[in-house]
């Protein structure tokens, strides 16, 4: 039996215009097709543009170029019955919970009795029975986000659209909520025909959905496409459901080759947001382990998410402490140099590799020591960075290096005057 | 006691779009003054103001309507103002820096303009005059909830407005169910701050000398001056707890229990407003009565939301933005004419101006300027102390916070007269009593705002601080005074500008049928609008708005984004 396609996207193209007639592209080519009775989950690192795909496909943002069908008419003229469940679950605070429910049940035209009667089957499925009056800041995160589902159920949405839904719950709380997400699903109790969830959690995709699809990274593209056919309910245990996350971990990760320069296509070096004390403390605890740690293995054991751990690896591959081979991650020589050297050692030995393989700081060096007076306002490279970032993420770049060149002792940054500066320019004239 | 912080936390540089934006309202400015000088015709009636006590009530009736009327006004404005500049990216370019200057405009500027323009309109009768009264405590009273509404609907959460677009609410719904409550609170808020700010223009509008002509209207600020005027103490007192009264009792009624229950319209972000009780709002949430009607309100309005998207739907978009694009390209080249004309005429009146007339505003706007200075800087030295100690007291807050707001909601206006007697006893003139009566409108909003301040410096702070021994001067540099800073800035901007605006009032006193005056640049509006030189009165106005403003963007806001980025307590 050939299964209805939902909705589709066909060569969408997201970007944002930075300066003069330059752009930055988020999202490009990202050609989807959405089955009747798929749960798909998409994954990528955080700024990997997954939040901008679900919106485009909610209708809530335009996309730059290309289109999205649903069920073949374009989105804009379709009926779509399209909710969506959003990571601050976005509640009415001055509403009860009936009342946030009933939010999306207006404009459908119905009478009040039969909006108290979808709302409250809607609640009722999602376990909140006896809560319709309370208050949503009387109750617990997974609670509330349990009334956002019920608000996106109550008006019976043929496609649900999930944005990191459970990102801001505690990690039980959260397994709870899958779990029973899960249950309604497999079972058909859901009044939806399919599901697309945003998420960064590998472990989540695996267990909830039966399709993963993965955007690299700067712009967002589909650089991979996994189907799930675990049966429900999946055993994390099992070998079949580690390989699946083994497979999307290394999908996910930058190919070796993709991280050190990224130059290749006259690309700017792009540095991951990550700490020089996380840097060390990550390193440090690879070379207590040996030197060598599987990366799913080691995310699990510091209950880290994607978002967390892959700038710190990144971070140390384009330092030149480490490098990454089949999912796993060692250490360099230099890597265990350092890890293994005392504070002064460290400094020294940071101040070399970051010298070698920073371009940003690199720059920031050479700006420095040729301008006399070796004082720069930080705006001088924003303006520089702005040729290849959005204005956000080129603070962050900023940031990333002030922090590694502080650290290293390399430059120094006065916060009030928002000045780099060398703090012995002598030594350095020479 | 907590102030929200109301001003726009945009770049401060003054861009082309600003000076744009200027020359409009000096186009409008113009053009109401114009109006003033072609319109001054005769207005023959002289009203009486009877000082028998038995009379308070009715005119204090009086004056509360104008308010009332004044502040619905100033809602509905508020709201329209605030939708449409947040509308598009232009609306809000151009929109926001209007509001920033048109706040600087001293409102007794358009005393004569506004009464004479009414008069006119309404040849013989009172209810011109009522109507300038009212959009004169209007122009005072609409600003900061403007501003307030403006900055709440900008700041919903992009989330929330998804929701509204996923679940296809109409633009009612979305009015009723996310902008208004999501506003509630600041509006409120502001609301009170405008209601109070009424009585003090109250005072200014309901009597006043324009061209040798009297102008009158019954109500408690006639009754007080006219009081003051013929010497009698008594009757001044009983007028001014009169209004008092009326003040707490809106406090008690209307305001306090608005508050309370606004509280239900915070966002879990921002913490709950410290146990706040109002017995009034228990009451009423006691009752079956209320209970009822509320229920009724409700559902009408429930049932008003569901009809809007069925029968009231309104017509296809695509006709509503023709007609609306039509419409505003109208609005827009009549606005343009105006302004042209106004300009043109403008021009005619500011040819009576000789080079002799900008050097007396210099002068003037020096004297002024260091009265402003000289105002701030003792009301700084007695708020200080007293304010981080209410601040860091909490036993002292409980007990000083109500007298100091009692204190703070008398308008200075209503005091003047009584002060005057006094400095006319003492025979010292207006030099420096005028420093006096600015003070008195300006010290609270200092006062308030250190209070504010010091009580959210974090606890640990202040025990760290005792820890290691930090005392004296070096407590008031490494704790207080950072730890108040961007209060105090706050605080510091709203009573720069309310000292301009009071400078009018306060160097230009008429007194018991004689005039009392110092030089400075209010004394020069005032005397120029009662004396009918309307040229004067234009250049002179727009000094003061230049010099307001300027002063703004030049230094207060500069310390604004200091505050906000170096001395936020996170």
């Amino acid at each position: 039996m050939k299964r209805e396609i939902i909705l589709e996207t066909k060569k969408i193209k997201k970007s944002f215009l930075i300066g003069k007639n330059r752009e930055i592209a988020v999202l490009e080519d990202i050609d989807l097709k959405i089955f009747s009775g798929e749960f798909v989950s998409i994954l990528g690192q955080s700024g990997a543009g997954k939040s901008t795909l679900l919106r485009i496909i909610a209708g809530l943002v335009e996309p730059s170029d290309g289109e999205v069908l649903y069920k073949g008419i374009p989105l804009k003229k379709a009926d779509a019955k399209i909710a969506v469940v959003f990571q601050s679950f976005a509640l009415f605070p001055w509403f009860t919970v009936l009342e946030n429910v009933k939010v999306g049940l207006v404009e459908l035209g119905l009478n009040e009795e039969q909006m108290n009667e979808r709302a409250i089957r809607a609640i009722d499925l999602v376990g909140l029975d006896g809560f319709e009056d309370a208050y949503p800041r009387e109750l617990s995160g997974g609670m509330r986000q349990r009334v956002g589902i019920a608000r996106a159920l109550a008006v019976e949405p043929e496609l649900l659209l999930m944005d990191e839904p459970f990102s801001a719950l505690d990690v039980l709380t959260a397994d709870n909520l899958r779990g029973d997400i899960i249950d309604l699903w497999k079972d058909g109790k859901l009044p939806v025909k399919a599901i697309i969830l945003v998420t960064h959690n590998i472990e989540e995709a695996v267990s909830m959905s039966s399709r993963a699809i993965i955007l690299s990274h700067n712009p967002g593209k589909i650089k991979a496409e996994i189907p799930i056919e675990l049966p429900y309910p999946r055993d994390r245990n099992s070998r079949d459901f580690k390989f699946l996350l083994d497979k999307i971990y290394t999908a996910l990760i930058k190919s070796p080759e993709e991280i050190p320069f990224l130059l290749a296509a006259g690309r700017y070096q792009f540095l991951p947001h990550a700490k020089v004390g996380a840097i060390a403390g990550l390193i440090e605890l690879v070379h207590d382990k040996g030197g060598i740690v599987d990366i799913y293995a080691l995310s699990s054991e510091l209950s880290m998410e994607v978002d967390d751990i892959f700038p710190l690896i990144e971070a140390a591959v384009i330092l030149d402490f480490g490098e990454i081979r089949e999912g796993d991650f060692l250490l360099t020589e230099k890597g265990k140099k350092w890890a293994e050297a005392d504070t002064l050692e460290k400094k020294e030995i940071f101040k070399e590799v970051a010298l070698q393989n920073v371009q940003l700081i690199k720059q920031i060096m050479q700006v420095l020591s040729t301008i006399s007076k070796h004082r720069v306002s930080e705006e001088f490279f924003i303006d520089i960075l702005k040729n290849h970032f959005t204005p956000e993420e080129s603070w962050n770049q900023l940031e990333t290096a002030i922090d590694w060149g502080r650290y290293a002792e390399l430059f120094a940054y006065d916060y009030d005057a928002g000045e780099l500066y060398l703090e012995a320019p002598e030594t350095i004239d020479m | 006691m907590k102030i929200p912080i109301s001003i726009p936390a945009e770049t401060f540089r003054i861009r082309a779009i600003d000076v744009g934006v200027f020359l409009i309202v000096l186009g409008i400015l113009s053009f109401i003054i114009y109006i003033a000088s072609q319109w001054g015709g005769p207005y023959e009636r002289t009203l009486e103001i009877d000082l028998n006590p038995a009379n308070i009530p009715a005119y204090a009736m009086q004056s509360l309507a104008r308010i009332f009327l004044a502040y619905l006004l100033s809602l509905v404005f508020s709201i329209w103002y605030g939708y449409t500049a947040s509308r598009t990216k232009i609306h809000e370019k151009i929109m926001i820096p209007l509001l920033d200057i048109l706040q600087s405009i001293p409102v007794l500027s358009f005393l004569p303009g506004v009464v004479l323009a009414m008069i006119a309109l309404f040849p013989g009768k009172r209810i011109g005059l009522e109507i300038a009264c009212v959009l004169l405590i209007f122009t005072g009273q609409v600003w900061n909830m403007t501003f307030s509404f403006y900055h709440s609907i900008s700041t919903i959460p992009k989330e929330m407005r998804e929701v509204v677009k996923i679940f296809k609410f109409n633009k009612f719904s979305k009015f009723l169910r996310l902008d208004l409550p999501f506003s509630a609170i600041g509006l409120i808020w502001n609301s009170m701050m405008s209601v109070a700010g009424g009585w003090f223009f109250l005072m200014a509008c309901e009597m006043f000398v324009l061209e040798d002509k009297d102008f009158r209207l019954p109500g408690l600020g006639s009754y007080i001056q006219t009081a003051a005027n013929t010497g009698n103490i008594e009757y001044v007192i009983y007028g001014l707890g009169t209004m008092i009264l009326l003040i707490i009792i809106l406090d008690v009624f209307i305001w306090r229990p608005l508050i309370v229950w606004s509280q239900r319209f915070r966002l879990e972000t921002i913490p709950p407003e410290d146990e706040r009780e109002s017995f009034v709002l228990n009451l009423f949430t006691g009752s079956t009565v209320i209970r009822k009607l509320a229920d009724f309100l409700n559902n009408g309005i429930n049932k008003i939301e569901k009809l809007s998207y069925t029968k009231f739907k309104l017509p296809e978009k695509s006709l509503i933005n023709k007609i609306s694009k039509i419409l505003g390209l109208i609005v827009l080249l009549t606005l343009i004419s105006i302004i042209l004309w106004a300009f043109l005429k403008a021009v005619g009146l500011l040819s009576s101006i000789t080079f002799n007339d900008i050097i007396i505003i210099l002068e003037a706007s020096f004297y002024s300027l260091i009265r402003v200075f000289v105002a701030l800087l003792i009301a700084l030295s007695w708020t200080l102390p007293v304010g981080v100690y209410i601040g860091l007291n909490p036993r002292a807050a409980k007990f000083l916070q109500g007298i100091v707001q009692i204190a703070a909601s008398v308008p200075a206006t209503a005091v003047f007269p009584v002060i005057l007697l006094f400095l006319i006893k003492l025979g010292g003139g207006l030099d420096i009593g005028a420093i006096f009566l600015m003070l008195l409108g300006t010290q609270w909003y200092l006062l308030f705002n250190i209070i504010a301040g010091a009580s959210s410096i974090p606890k640990d702070l202040i025990e760290i601080s005792r820890a290691y021994g930090i005392k004296g001067i070096r407590k008031w540099k490494t704790l207080i005074l950072p730890g108040i800073f961007p209060y105090l800035v706050t605080g510091l901007i709203t009573a720069s500008g309310g000292a301009w605006n009071a400078t009018i009032v306060s160097e230009y006193v008429s007194f018991g049928g004689d005039i009392m005056r110092t030089e400075g640049l209010g004394a020069l509006i005032s005397s120029s609008s009662a004396e009918g030189n309307f040229g004067l009165l234009l250049l002179s106005t727009c000094f003061m708005s230049a010099i307001v403003v300027g002063i703004n963007r030049l230094i207060w806001k500069r310390l604004f984004i200091l505050a906000k980025t170096k001395y936020v307590l996170e």
